[in-house]
This record gives C-alpha cells, sequence and structure tokens, in this order.
C-alpha cells in the first residue's frame, strides 16, 4: 500500500479492499515513526485527518450528505504549510506565523475538501517559500531520504520528502523560481508546476505574486494529472486566476511519442552540470528518440541571466507582500518596544529569519527612490527578453527537455553560508516561472552516489497534459519513480 | 553597485527590520554578493523593450477582471480579532503615536 500510486490507492477504496480510516492509519503511522528523523511535517492532526477518512468513507458507500465520491475522496495527503488551512495551524515555516490559525481555507484546500480527499498534514517548508534546501525553516531543516545528510531541495522540501519517504502518496506545493520541481528533482518524486493562473493563490501565503504557483507532487505523472483535475480552475479571489474551461489533465497520457519535437537547450547542457546528472538526462532523451520523437537543439540565450532577474524581482515583490507582517493583526509581535516604529523593527527582526530579512532589504532596496528603474525596471525587461527565448524555440518544438537542477542533493549546510551559490543552483527551474510557463520534473535515474536526478520537461502556455503524457509514456517503461529510498525501507 | 554599513541601515530603517551594529557588517556583506550576482542586468542592452510585470502578458492578452461593486463579504470581525496580538473594544492596540 506504502508504495502504491494515487490511482492504485483510489481502486482500492473504490472495491472496498481498503478504507479510508486504514489508509489514513497506515500514512499517520508511518509518519510517527520516520518524522523524528526526516522533520517532513510542521503539523499533524490525527483526530482531525480520521475524522475526514470516517467521513470519506461513509461518501463512499453512498451514506451521509457529503456528496457522490470522486477518484481522489478518502485519499490522504500532505499540503504544503504554506496553504491556509481553517483550524489548523499554518506556520508558513516562519516563527513570525508559529502560533497562527488562519480564518480561512486556501482555494486549494477548499478543492481538496470537495473532493474528499483527508488532509494528512502540514509539510515542512523553507520560511515563506524563500530557500532552495528546506534549510531556512523556522522548525528545522527537512533531511533527504536518500541520504539523512543532505537536503531534500527547497522551498517545498517537506511534501518532497514526505512523497519520497512514503509518508504520503502525494502532497501539494508551490513554485516561485523551481519550489516544486527541484525538490522534486532532489527527492526523486514528481512535480508540476503549471501555467501562471491555472491553480488559485487564495489563501497561498505569497511570496512574489507574479510567479508564485501552486502545483502537486507525487509518485508518477497520471497522478499529478488527477490532483491537478482537483486543484486547477477559475476563483474569483485571485485577481491572476484565469477563466478557462474545466480540463482533463490526465487526457493526454497515452500521448503518441512519433513525431514529438523535443527542444534541447544547449545552456542546459554546458559546463557546470553534474556529469552523472548530464547521462541520466541523455539516456532519457534518448528513449524519447527511440519512440519516435525527435530532438532539436535549441537555444535559450538569456539563461544566464534568469538568476539575477530572478533576485530583482522576486525580493520585490516579497517585500512588498511581507509588510503586511508588522505585529498588529496577527503573528509575532516583540515584547519590548519604545514606539510603533521600534515595534514593528524589532517585530520583523524576531519573527523573521535571516534569508527571509535579506530578501526582504535587496527588495526594499531594489525599489527604492534612485534605484527602481536601474535594477527592477531593468529586470522586468529582461524578464521579457527570457520569456521571448522561450517564444522562439516553442516555434522550433513541442517541449523542451533538460535537467531540472545542475547537481543532486547536496550535504546539509554546504551552501548555507554562499547565498549566490544556493541561488544559482535554481539556474533551469527560474526561466520557466519568469515566463509563466509549466514546467515539470520526473525521476530519470541516479548518480554515483546513489542520489535521484531529475528530469525537467518544460512545455508550452497550458500543455499540462501534454507534458504529463510524455511524462507518463516514460514511466510506462521505466521504474525509477517506484525506488522507494533505502534510508526510509517500506 | 556596493552598500556601506550606513546605507544599509537606511534600507533596513525603510525596511522596518532592526539590525543591530553587530550584524550590519556581516548582512552588508552578504548583501553586496547578492548586488554583484544582480548587477549583471546592467551590461544588457534593453533599449526599446517593455517592462513584463505580468507573467502572461508577453503571450497572452490578460484583461484585468472587474467585479461588481457590491459588498461580498460579512463581517467577521470578532473572528479576525480572535488571534491579533491586542485588541480592545474591536480596536488593534498600537503603541501610542501621538503625544
Amino acid at each position: 500500500m506504502l508504495n502504491s500510486t494515487v490511482i492504485e490507492l483510489s481502486d482500492a477504496l473504490a472495491s472496498k479492499k481498503v478504507s479510508s480510516v486504514e489508509l489514513t492509519r497506515l500514512f499517520l503511522d508511518r509518519i510517527k515513526g520516520l518524522n523524528g528523523r526526516l522533520n517532513a511535517f510542521i503539523t499533524v492532526d490525527e483526530e482531525r485527518s480520521l475524522k475526514q477518512a470516517r467521513v470519506a468513507d461513509e461518501r463512499r458507500s453512498g451514506k451521509g450528505n457529503s456528496g457522490e465520491a470522486g477518484p481522489l475522496t478518502g485519499i490522504p495527503i500532505a499540503h504544503k504549510d504554506i496553504f491556509c488551512t481553517k483550524g489548523l495551524r499554518t506556520t508558513c515555516g516562519s516563527r513570525m506565523l508559529a502560533d497562527y490559525a488562519s480564518p480561512y481555507d486556501a482555494h486549494v484546500i477548499e478543492r481538496f475538501n470537495a473532493a474528499g480527499a483527508v488532509l494528512l498534514g502540514k509539510t515542512n517548508m523553507d520560511e515563506f517559500a524563500m530557500g532552495s534546501s528546506n534549510e531556512t525553516s523556522h522548525f528545522g531543516p527537512v533531511r533527504n531520504p536518500w541520504d539523512l545528510e543532505r537536503v531534500p531541495g527547497g522551498s517545498s522540501g517537506g511534501s518532497a520528502a514526505a512523497v519520497a519517504a512514503r509518508m504520503a502518496p502525494a502532497a501539494t506545493g508551490t513554485d516561485t523560481g523551481g519550489s516544486i520541481r527541484q525538490p522534486a528533482a532532489l527527492s526523486g518524486v514528481s512535480g508540476l508546476k503549471p501555467t501562471y493562473g491555472v491553480v488559485s493563490r487564495y489563501g497561498m501565503i505569497a511570496f512574489a505574486s507574479s510567479l508564485d504557483q501552486g502545483g502537486p507532487l507525487g509518485k508518477c505523472a497520471a497522478d499529478l494529472a488527477l490532483l491537478m483535475n482537483a486543484m486547477a480552475g477559475f476563483d474569483a479571489r485571485d485577481s491572476t486566476s484565469l477563466e478557462r474551461p474545466a480540463e482533463d489533465y490526465g487526457r493526454e497520457l497515452n500521448l503518441d511519442l512519433r513525431g514529438l519535437r523535443i527542444g534541447l537547450p544547449k545552456e542546459y547542457f554546458a559546463d557546470g552540470v553534474d556529469a552523472d546528472v548530464l547521462a541520466c538526462v541523455r539516456e532519457a532523451t534518448r528513449w524519447f528518440e527511440a519512440q519516435g520523437a525527435k530532438t532539436v537543439e535549441i537555444t535559450l540565450p538569456n539563461t544566464g541571466l534568469a538568476v539575477p532577474v530572478y533576485y530583482v524581482i522576486a525580493p520585490a515583490e516579497a517585500s512588498s507582500n511581507l509588510s503586511r507582517f508588522d505585529g498588529v493583526r496577527y503573528g509575532h509581535r516583540a515584547k519590548e518596544y519604545a514606539d510603533l516604529n521600534d515595534m514593528y523593527r524589532r517585530t520583523r527582526a524576531e519573527g523573521f529569519g535571516t534569508e527571509v530579512k535579506r530578501r526582504i532589504l535587496i527588495g526594499t532596496y531594489v525599489l527604492s527612490h534612485g534605484y527602481y528603474d536601474a535594477y527592477y525596471l531593468q529586470a522586468q525587461k529582461v524578464r521579457r527578453l527570457i520569456a521571448k527565448d522561450f517564444a522562439d524555440a516553442f516555434s522550433r518544438c513541442d517541449l523542451i527537455m533538460g535537467p531540472t537542477s545542475p547537481s543532486t542533493a547536496f550535504v546539509l549546510g554546504a551552501k548555507t553560508d554562499d547565498p549566490v551559490q544556493m541561488y544559482l543552483n535554481d539556474i533551469f527551474t527560474i526561466p520557466a516561472p519568469l515566463a509563466g510557463l509549466p514546467g515539470l520534473s520526473i525521476p530519470c535515474g541516479f548518480d554515483g552516489k546513489g542520489l535521484p536526478v531529475g528530469l525537467q520537461i518544460m512545455g508550452n502556455y497550458f500543455a499540462e497534459a501534454k507534458m504529463l503524457g510524455a511524462a507518463h509514456r516514460y514511466q510506462q517503461a521505466t521504474d525509477w519513480h517506484l525506488r522507494a529510498p533505502k534510508e526510509t525501507p517500506l | 553597485m556596493s552598500l556601506t554599513p550606513d546605507q544599509l541601515q537606511r534600507i533596513a530603517l525603510l525596511a522596518r527590520i532592526a539590525v543591530s551594529p553587530e550584524e550590519a557588517r556581516g548582512v552588508t556583506d552578504r548583501l553586496n554578493q547578492v548586488l554583484g550576482l544582480i548587477d549583471q542586468l546592467q551590461a544588457v542592452d534593453t533599449c526599446g523593450i517593455e517592462p513584463m510585470s505580468h507573467a502572461l502578458d508577453a503571450q497572452l492578452a490578460v484583461q484585468q477582471r472587474l467585479r461588481p461593486d457590491a459588498v461580498t463579504e460579512p463581517d467577521r470581525r470578532a473572528e479576525f480579532q480572535a488571534f491579533a496580538p491586542a485588541v480592545e473594544g474591536g480596536l488593534y492596540l498600537v503603541p501610542k503615536v501621538i503625544e
């Protein structure tokens, strides 16, 4: 059961082979056994989860009044602690919100509740989603189930580690510069960042609003499609939510790979990428060629500028978004202060961690008088050049493939003293959100140390179904995605 | 561009984040590392390029939605103030601002 996909668990629930209460207990016990070592969950409320499971079982047997059962009814799902949950604390990995109990549910949570899914717990994350290693969390780092001395990636590190260690069949995450795809790659799971505007940001604590997008993490592409069917959809409460007809994200799972044009950006296969990572990714692209797909070399010439652009735009938006944490309406307030200004300054100095403060300061600087044009406006212009690179590339190919991350999971503490080294690690995941494009990562092998390698598949706007189709076809022929970490045996 | 600890204190004041004199040097050094990274943008020729402020504006005609100007939210003040640091009589309490 622990190693089953959501689709298999859904079938087992439908055929009464297992109840949602049994399934939920199984995963709650697994969390209890492993969380002390992995620290993947910040909050678990067993009673609440089991109550939801009982309601789901009633719904599955046609009793109760919660409507007809769907494929996710009774499936336990872990949620990144950035999604507000009514009656269950939402910390965003920060001391600022360590005791915050949201008065409402995020749209994504509402959707899973309506589908009858069971909320298994809230997963650990980099503070306010700012980080690539899950080391900036106020609640301590998450450990990679493949090697406990290594990071799981971030910022959705708890969600990725939870799925990898089979503590949850699937999880939600958010991606601003790679926070779904990079931890998926480093932890050996599958993860999708949808096109900007497809998943509502309502109740998803804001980091950089022109980039933030929620998405699913799971064992396989077919599961991601199922989760997307629940998560995606118009929501009037998010001003950037797109009004589009509902789509079945699983409709292209049997994608015909013959004639599919796969673009391989030369900048993604360059020096600076681990040899083992390149070897695994190349082998995967050769598999697609063997199925009749055509690979074409493309260029995304402004790739090297994506990280600098991101570290102007994301901090600028963060400095504005995080100004709401002032110790007045919610969250932490300093105990001692001289006056109102001092209360703000001490509250924020105490409530935010080092990385969050660093980004707020950068954002404040690039938006300040005299620097706005040189930094912020210039970054917005280069952002358009990056989007244009993709527009040109997609005139020559249907999908783009390359490594998700230039390296596999690194050792805890290895990059914490050098923010720029940490930032550069996201070079291949930052471009897609800058352009608003969807991207996914699936496991495609292991390096010499036995650490998982991620294959990134990017598509044009709203090409999620096609990307998931290509990923699913690959996963039907390979078993990388079904391998469980040896540190957390089944 | 590179910041001095004095300039940092000005930014920190704008950001409403207290930075103690002891941490100022270290914070300034790290910020300057990041500024070194983003300074690469200065060399890019962006003549005639429109700034991109919305993730989809490059490809899609995005229209800002408007909703009818009507009250949609009920009064939930008591619920919202239940977790505020300091409230009294339905008001949020802050340190005295005017003498």
